[in-house]
């Protein structure tokens, strides 16, 4: 390991003020910065150099141990073991360290996409393995995934929930309309974050199951309903489920097998827009009548002999 | 439906510990672009290493937005003359 001279690095002299360190540092690092030397390794190590010079000089506690033991550092633990006998020797409260070389670091080289920090052995053994820098990374917490298994008919209306994700319980509100598969994130609601950075999110998919005779496309609904020969040919009404209560259906005379029926703003809530429903779509299933009586039979026949 | 590819432009902030009026003056530049959602701002995915680029430029190094517009075309540039240095390299080489 060689000695590094920080001054010399940054180009001030010993008893530069803390100003001019500043500025020296800021120059040189507009100069050899990364980011304005892509792909250049040469800057890289200039860069770090300066950073690393930065870093001792820039602290007035790093500085002062730098000026201290600096060209001396091999020696610098000796000096600290005689410093500390000494000190037992005059009785005082032994044992606490003068200081020592301590670890200034924590966190993460700031600079995303380049090499690990690299600052120099010298650094290290002076320093402790710990790198200063710009500040302490923060880092998001992580994020937490949940599932959560709805009905057709709770997805149908604006409700609350209270779920327990880790030991805590969360209260949410589940707009109507929601869909099957759909996440939400609810923001901040996941992991801590770490040295003051943000929580994470938690993100809740819906599973959705259908256990009514809806099929759902989106916002609409549709629904096959049976429809008895005698009102489908004569017309007359019908009464039907909706999600939202019966309704009754006018139907129409001779009304044909497969008839399809459009109920406009009776099918699904539109997610997040309310007073705003999809249509429901009612096709007829025409039931043909089985055991008939005799009488029966015999006024289908009549029926049929006018019709030919 | 969340994006997976937009970032909550007010969580960048607040990892970056700056202020958000740094990623406004910058959209205003036409250097990034970042994309609003329901009154909240997002930056897309692709952008964040440009971005995180500026936040460097003028947070560590002290420049200002138009030093920083300088410099971003000015790499470009350079990017550019590096891309034919390379063709034109091949091309003697073959």
């Amino acid at each position: 390991m060689d000695f590094v001279d920080y001054y010399k690095t940054l180009g001030v002299a010993k008893n530069a003020s803390t100003e001019d360190i500043k500025k020296a540092y800021r120059k040189l690092a507009r100069k050899f910065h990364p980011d304005v030397n892509p792909n250049d390794k040469e800057s890289h190590k200039k860069f770090q150099q300066i950073n690393e010079a930065n870093e001792v000089l820039s602290d007035p506690e790093k500085r002062k141990k730098y000026d201290q033991y600096g060209e001396n550092w091999k020696h610098a633990d000796q000096y600290e073991q005689a410093r500390q006998q000494q000190r037992q020797g005059a009785g005082g409260f032994g044992g606490f360290g003068g200081g020592g070389f301590g670890n200034f670091g924590g966190g993460e080289y700031t600079y995303s996409g380049e090499e690990e920090g690299g600052f120099s052995d010298f650094f290290e053994s002076l320093f402790g393995g710990g790198r200063g820098r710009r500040s302490q990374a923060k880092y998001r917490g992580q994020d937490y995934n949940a599932e959560l298994q709805l009905s057709l008919t709770d997805a149908y209306k604006t409700h609350q929930q209270t779920l327990t994700i880790n030991g805590k319980n969360v209260r949410i509100t589940i707009p109507a309309g929601v869909e099957n598969g759909q996440q939400i994130k609810l923001k901040g609601y996941g992991s801590p974050g770490a040295n003051g950075g943000p929580n994470g999110d938690l993100f809740i998919t819906f599973i959705i199951n259908n256990n009514t005779g809806f099929k759902r496309e989106r916002n609409n609904l549709y629904k096959e309903e049976e429809l008895d020969l005698y009102t489908a040919v004569l017309g007359g009404e019908k009464t039907i489920d909706t999600l939202s209560g019966k309704i009754k259906l006018k139907v129409n005379p001779e009304t044909q097998n497969g008839t399809k029926i459009r109920l406009k703003g009776k099918g699904f809530p539109v997610y997040k827009k309310e007073r705003e429903d999809g249509d429901l779509y009612i096709t007829w299933s025409i039931k043909l009548p089985t055991n008939l009586s005799q009488k029966q039979k015999d006024l289908f026949t009549e029926l049929s002999k006018l019709s030919s | 439906m969340e994006n997976d590819e937009l970032i909550p432009a007010e969580d960048f902030c607040t990892y970056h510990n700056i202020e958000y009026s740094f990623i406004s003056s910058l959209e205003d530049s036409g250097l990034i672009r970042v994309t609003a959602v329901e009154h909240h701002t997002f930056i897309p995915a692709d952008e964040l290493q440009k971005l995180e680029k500026f936040v460097r430029l003028h947070y560590d190094l002290d420049i200002n937005l138009e030093g920083i517009e300088t410099i971003n075309h000015l790499l470009e540039k350079i990017d550019e003359m590096n891309k034919e240095i390379l063709q034109l390299r091949n091309k003697v080489i073959s």
